[in-house]
This record gives structure tokens, sequence and C-alpha cells, in this order.
């Protein structure tokens, strides 16, 4: 098979999809991923409904603003993604890697801003399990100032489980895409991709971008609403 | 280069490099070999499963009287050989357990999907192979995982094998704790292998089908395992996540499913149970396809309305989105959308009967060929007739908020999974045995099992129905402690020396599949005189499967074509006028 017949549907075989394979694969895999991210965002909202005092007032617990700018990086590295697989197929290999560098570091960025976001909460007692006690949080939880249903911090038990699974399960989905980036980048700076062959590039962005959707639907729902 | 262009390559230069023992048959790309790795992991299972299920019926049939060599079973177990209640939850657990996700499952999907959907659509392997490993190698450390529980402190998971919550996310109320834990682990690793092989199986089918074979010239068998495989994408991810979170609740402290925290123990139902309607179509899906390939093959004949058979597949898979609900009749759930699903479930038997009349036209005045396969082929048809009718009993919430967590439903799931799937299994292992292994099973000792086994099920599970009509619990262990069952003792131990009798008379098959590796005659190509691509091959097919790439000018039921002088055309021969067409 010639290089530039790769990044087509397998030759010699009935109509498939039109596209080659790995390209069809990662397309049937996010399908999964996405009734794995249905299961725990469909649980959110019951969970939700059924407890609204358990949810803290929008930007009371969680830091809205660093959130946003750890959205905006996200987004960004979409963008870079996307300029690196055009660059790709220009035959612009230079500008390909560059871009494929970039969205690298930003992509791991994001997961180091999410750590000390974690630490931050922790430290201030938000946790899987609720709201610590004795914890600042909690302080404020009892003072009324959290938007709670009750001053008792334990209603909140449902608040850190949800949140803290979303996007733990988010930011691990980041993390893996970040290891398949530098993957990625390091086959590209050993020649591994040409103009014609640059399946690994899309296959992996196609992931990158599904995770990115998932972050803005989860930070509408999680820290807007 | 594609990793199929790189098989294809492979076949063409023939085999240029011999490939080393572990590389060929441990940790082999080659679909075949984990095809056949499956079908021995997934029998030892069923072995454990049958066992666990033997001392289960002796509680019952005999109930606090030392097992008979029991006193081999540890103190936490059975001291002095009788079982204790908690290692009773556990067996009752695990025995569903194994039974669904590493017997059942992979049986049907990971030994068939895997063997045969690169063989029926001529393809030279899996679209990606070393993918298709990894859904072995990830399948095996779960299951070895799911065994290790019967050896921690605690004891296995004891909260049935739908962990229902609170029971399952409190280890108080069981006494088990890690058991449970390695529970949720094991299957959310399996989830993985599972979602692997389907994303794989999936783009098989659509990528890599051979030149002429259109979507109506798949088999049945292909059509089926290609919508489990999207039920599986789809349904499997759901236990994952839900999983998950138990194990969370568990461990990290949070609260999703426990009240006291402000959880929904429902919500674990609605999740179990929506990834767990989907999976009963992931069970018995697969075998209805198969079955569909051997009445077709046993009788001769087309199979009597191919189209309506894939529509009826599609319809099956399709409704199995929207009856979850009636698992939960009993829940707490609002009784108005009991209505709802009601209806949905009902509507099921529509395609289910459109395919159960179909069988039978298609054997209807066929000349037919009562070969080992086909004597399960049908026997799966009768069968599968009795559990979807005591289906319709539970489906209507008025009968079923009496029958509720009865024996009935005991009855019913075994009809449909061991009379329905495993008849099935029974069938395809037989059928597809001397491809896998150029060799035959031994017919006669192969209808002596089929004949005990249809015999001892029919004695074992027929008279749960009885039993549970007369409101025998699912879940209990000594019903001797009951007045009201005290008159049902002599049905419980015609039961369980039935199912003795039963397990007993699964050495046959045992035997004749060893023996048949290294005694059995020689099969040739196509012992069967069938039309599937995967009999123009030699038995065992080589590594890249074909030659040349297969050309297909019909569907793969051309049985009795006029003017064709055998009374078979393989898929891959034209027809006499010539013409392409599709199955009919």
């Amino acid at each position: 098979m010639t290089h530039a017949a790769a990044m087509r549907a397998p030759a010699g075989r009935e109509m498939g999809a039109g596209v080659y394979n790995e390209k069809l694969g990662i397309w049937v895999f996010l399908g999964s991923e996405v009734m794995f991210f249905t299961a725990l965002i469909g649980s959110y909202i019951i969970l939700r409904f059924a407890n609204p005092g358990a949810f803290a007032h929008p930007g009371k617990v969680l830091n809205i603003p660093i959130t946003a700018i750890n959205t905006f990086l996200l987004i960004c590295s979409s963008v870079t993604m996307v300029k690196a697989f055009a660059a790709a197929n220009m035959g612009d290999m230079g500008k390909m890697k560059l871009y494929l560098v970039a969205t690298t570091l930003i992509g791991a960025s994001f997961v180091g801003v999410q750590v000390y976001e974690y630490l931050h909460l922790i430290h201030a007692g938000f946790l899987p399990s609720g709201i610590r006690e004795g914890s600042e949080l909690a302080e404020l939880a009892v003072a009324g100032e959290l938007g709670l249903g009750s001053a008792d911090p334990a209603v909140a038990g449902v608040y850190g489980s949800s949140f803290y699974t979303m996007t733990g399960f988010h930011g691990f989905h980041v993390t893996c895409g970040v290891v398949c980036m530098a993957y990625v980048t390091i086959k590209a700076f050993r020649g591994k991709y040409t103009q014609a062959d640059h399946r690994g590039i899309e296959v992996v962005g196609l992931y990158w971008h599904f995770v990115d959707l998932v972050w803005i639907i989860l930070f509408t729902i999680v820290y807007l609403v | 280069m594609t990793s199929v262009a790189a098989a294809a390559d492979h076949a063409h230069h023939g085999e240029t490099h011999e490939l080393s023992f572990v590389r060929k048959y441990v940790f082999s790309t080659d679909h075949k070999v984990i095809g056949i790795q499956f079908l021995l992991m997934s029998l030892v299972f069923l072995f454990v499963g049958g066992l666990l299920a033997m001392l289960i019926r002796w509680q019952l049939g005999f109930p606090n009287e030392p097992i008979p060599g029991g006193a081999a079973l540890p103190e936490t177990m059975a001291p002095g050989g009788i079982l204790l209640p908690e290692f009773y939850n556990s067996l009752v657990t695990m025995h569903g357990t194994f039974m669904i996700f590493f017997a059942i499952m992979p049986l049907l999907v990971g030994v068939f999907g895997n063997y045969l959907i690169p063989l029926k659509i001529g393809a030279p392997d899996m679209a990606f192979p070393r993918l298709n490993m990894w859904s072995f190698w990830v399948a095996v450390p779960a299951g070895i995982l799911m065994l290790s529980g019967f050896f921690v402190e605690g004891g296995h998971a004891a909260a049935g094998w739908t962990s229902y919550a609170p029971l399952s996310a409190v280890s108080e109320y069981t006494g088990v704790s890690a058991g449970q834990k390695i529970w949720l682990l094991s299957i959310a690793i399996l989830g993985l292998s599972s979602i692997l092989g389907a994303t794989n199986y999936i783009t098989t089918v659509v990528q890599l089908r051979a030149p002429g074979m259109t979507w109506f010239r798949l088999p049945l068998s292909i059509w089926a395992l290609f919508i489990t495989a999207i039920l599986v994408l789809l349904a499997i991810p759901i236990l994952s996540g839900a999983a998950i979170m138990l194990f969370f609740d568990q461990t990290l402290g949070t609260h999703f499913f426990d009240p006291a925290g402000g959880g929904q123990p429902l919500l674990w139902q609605h999740l179990f149970w929506y990834f767990g309607h989907p999976e009963v179509y992931i069970l018995i899906l697969p075998a209805m396809g198969m079955v569909s390939d051997i009445i077709a093959n046993g009788s001769r004949k087309p199979v009597f309305g191919y189209h309506s058979m894939v529509f009826a597949i599609i319809a099956i898979a399709f409704l199995g989105w929207i009856v979850w609900g009636h698992h939960m009749f009993q829940s707490g759930m609002n009784p108005r959308l009991g209505t709802g699903f009601m209806i949905s479930t009902l509507l099921i038997a529509v395609p289910s009967a459109i395919k159960t009349f179909n069988w039978m036209g298609t054997m209807w005045l066929g000349s037919l060929r009562f070969h080992v396969p086909m004597l399960h082929a049908i026997s799966f048809v009768a069968m599968f007739v009795i559990g979807g009718l005591s289906g319709m009993f539970m489906a209507s919430t008025p009968v079923d908020i009496y029958i509720h967590d009865t024996y009935f439903i005991v009855a019913h799931i075994h009809y449909v999974l061991f009379g329905g799937s495993l008849f099935a299994i029974f069938g395809a292992v037989t059928y597809w045995y001397p491809k896998m292994f150029g060799r035959l099973m031994n017919p006669f000792w192969g209808k002596v099992h089929w004949l005990l086994t249809f015999v001892f099920f029919n004695c074992t599970f027929f008279p749960m129905h009885t039993l549970g009509v007369y409101g025998h619990m699912r879940r209990i262990y000594d019903p001797t402690q009951y007045e009201f069952l005290q008159p049902l003792m002599g049905i419980n131990r015609f039961i369980t020396i039935s199912a003795f009798l039963l397990f007993a008379s699964q050495i046959i098959f045992v035997v004749n599949f060893v023996m048949g590796w290294f005694r059995g005659a020689r099969a040739g190509e196509n012992p069967w005189e069938d039309n599937g691509l995967e009999w123009t091959v030699p038995s065992p097919p080589p590594h890249g499967n074909f030659a040349t790439v297969p050309t297909v000018h019909h569907g793969p039921y051309e049985y009795s074509a006029p003017g064709v002088v055998e009374d078979y055309l393989p898929q891959n021969r034209p027809l006499p006028d010539g013409a392409g067409r599709d199955a009919r």
C-alpha cells in the first residue's frame, strides 16, 4: 500500500464507512466514552435534583476564575491541535511539530492547574465525602455563607462525591490524552508522519476534542449552574 | 500502512519468519487463537460457576446436612461440611457473576465474535489485531481477581450479582468488605476488555467485508454479533461508571448510593438495569444468530425471512434500551412508570416471535439433518419459547407483583440463559469445533450429551416455576425455616438430584471436547456442507485466513438452489445464472 492511500478506506474491500480503520475505531470508542460520562453526569443530575440543598451556590466553594482560565487553556489546546493537523495536511512539518508541542504543554498545564485546585479545595475542607468538620468551609457552612440547604456541613456529601468523581475522571482522561499527545509528538520529531500519512495525529486529535467538549459541559453544569 | 494491510501482506508473503511459541499461542494477535483462548478461559469459568451451583443446590435440597466431601472446605465457608449462610450468599452472588460475565458473555461475544467475524466476512484478521490481544489479556486478570475474592478476609461479595445498594455499599450489612471491592474492580476491568473488543468488532464488520459481501449478504450470526457489539459498546460503560461510583462509596467515602449521606439507592438500580437489560440481549442475540446459521444448514433450506430476521435483531436491540424498569416493578419506583415499562417489554415479544416462527418456517419441509449442532439449535428454539413465555408473566406488573423475586424468575432466567444461550453455545462449539481444531467431536457422544442435558435441564428448571408460584423465595438459605415451604421440599430434592445429574452429564462434553482434539476424525474443509466463507479455507485456517481475497456472489443460505448439483453453494461460488443476489 502506498503512503498516499494510507489515509483512505482499506482497499479491495466492500465499501465501509469511507474512512481509514483507526478513524472509525476512535469514533466508535468515543461512543462508549459518551455513555461513560452519561452515567456520571446523569447521576449528578439526579442527585442534584434530589438534594438541592447539598450543593453550594456557584462560586462559594469552587473557584470559578481559576477554572475559567483553565477552561480557556483547554480550548486553546484544541485550537493548537487543529493547527497541528492542518499543518500536517499542508505538509508543513515544522509547524506541525510546533503545534503538537504546544498542545502537549497546554494540556499538561490544564492537569497541573486541576491538581492545584484539588489541593486547595482539600485544604479548605472540601473532600469526596463532603465538607470536613472543623474546616474553613465547615465554618462558612455553619454561618450559612455557602448557600447550602442546612447549616450542618454534612449535608454536602453528594456534592463532594459528584464533583470529585466527574472532574477526576475528566482529569484522568486529559492525562491519558497528554500521554498520547506526547507519544505522537515524539513520533513527529522522529519523522514518522508525512503529508500523506499522519493518521496518529488525527486520531489523537479526535480524542482530544472530545475531552475538551466534555470539559465545557462539566464546567457549565458543575461550576456555573 | 494499516494493520489490516499488514496482516494481509503477511499472508501473501507466507510464513517468512516463524513466530515464537509465545507470540503464536500466548500473546497472539491472530483472531482465531484469541477466540480459542477465550473459549478455554470461559469454559473454565463455566465449570467454576457450575460447581458453585451444585453447592447451592445441595443446601436447598438437603439443608443443614454435611456436603459429601465438604470437609475439604475451610471453616470460614462450611464448618463440618455444612454451608454457612454468609458463604451461601457469596455462592449465589458468584454463581451469577461467573456465569454471566465470565462464561456466557465471553463464550458468545469473546469466542465467536473473534473467531467468526473475520472468517465469515472474508477478512484476514480483525481491524486492530493488537487491541484484540489486549482485550483477552485484560479479561484474564479480571477473572483471576474475581476468583481471588474467595480467599480474602470476610469472604467474597455477597450482595447478589446485581450488587444492590445500600446492601453492597455498606460493608456492615453483609460483613463483606474486601470481597465486594474486588468484585467491583474486576467488573470494571472486564468492562474495559469488552469495550476494546466491541470497538474492534464494529470497525471490522463495517470496514473489512470482502468484495461482494454487502450488508444483506452477511450471515445472521455476523449481524447478531455486530448488533451485540453495539450494545456492548454502549451498555458496558454505564456499568463501569456505576461500579466505579459504588467503589468510591466504599473506599473514598462518597455518598452516591448510601441514603444516610444523601445518596440514592434507586440510582444504582436504574444504572445497573440500564446496563443490565441490554446485557440480557448481549447474552442471547449472538446465540440467536448462530442458531439461525445452524438451523438453515440442518434444514438444507434458506433461512425463512432473512430480512425480517435482521430487522428483528435490530428491533430487539433497540427495544432493549427502554425496558430496564421491568426489573424494578417492586423497587419503590413510581408505579405509573411500571405501565410504560410493561408495554415496552411486551412489545419485545413481537420481534422475538418473528424469529421463532422464522426458525420453524426454515425447518418446515426441509430435508432435516439431525446432527449434534442441529439438535442443540432446535432445543434452543424450544427452550427459548418457554423462557420467553415465562418472561411475559413477569413483564406484566399485576403478575410480577406476586411472583417477583421467587423461584419463578430463577426458572425464567435459566430457561433463557441455559436453555437458550448455553444450548446455542453447545451447538456452536460443536459446529465450529472442526474449523477451530481440524477435527470433529464424536457425534455419538455428542448426541448422548445433548439428550442427557436436555432431559436433566428440564427436570432441574421446570419444577422451579411451581416453586415460584408457591412463593419460594429466590435467595434463601434454608427453605425449611418456613412452614409454607416445607411441603415443597420434595420438589427441591428432585431439582437438586436433577441438577447433579445435569452437571455430571457435562463431563461427557468435556471428555468429548478434549478427546476430539487428539482423536477426532479429520474434518476437511467443509464437514457440514455449509455456505459460509470460513468453510472455503482449510481447517484450521492458516494465519491470514484467505490465500486470496474471496469474492462474494450471494447470501449465506443458498441451500438446495435450483440448478446446483450439491444442495449447498459457498458464498464465493456464483449462482448458475451468474446473478449476484441478496440473502433470501
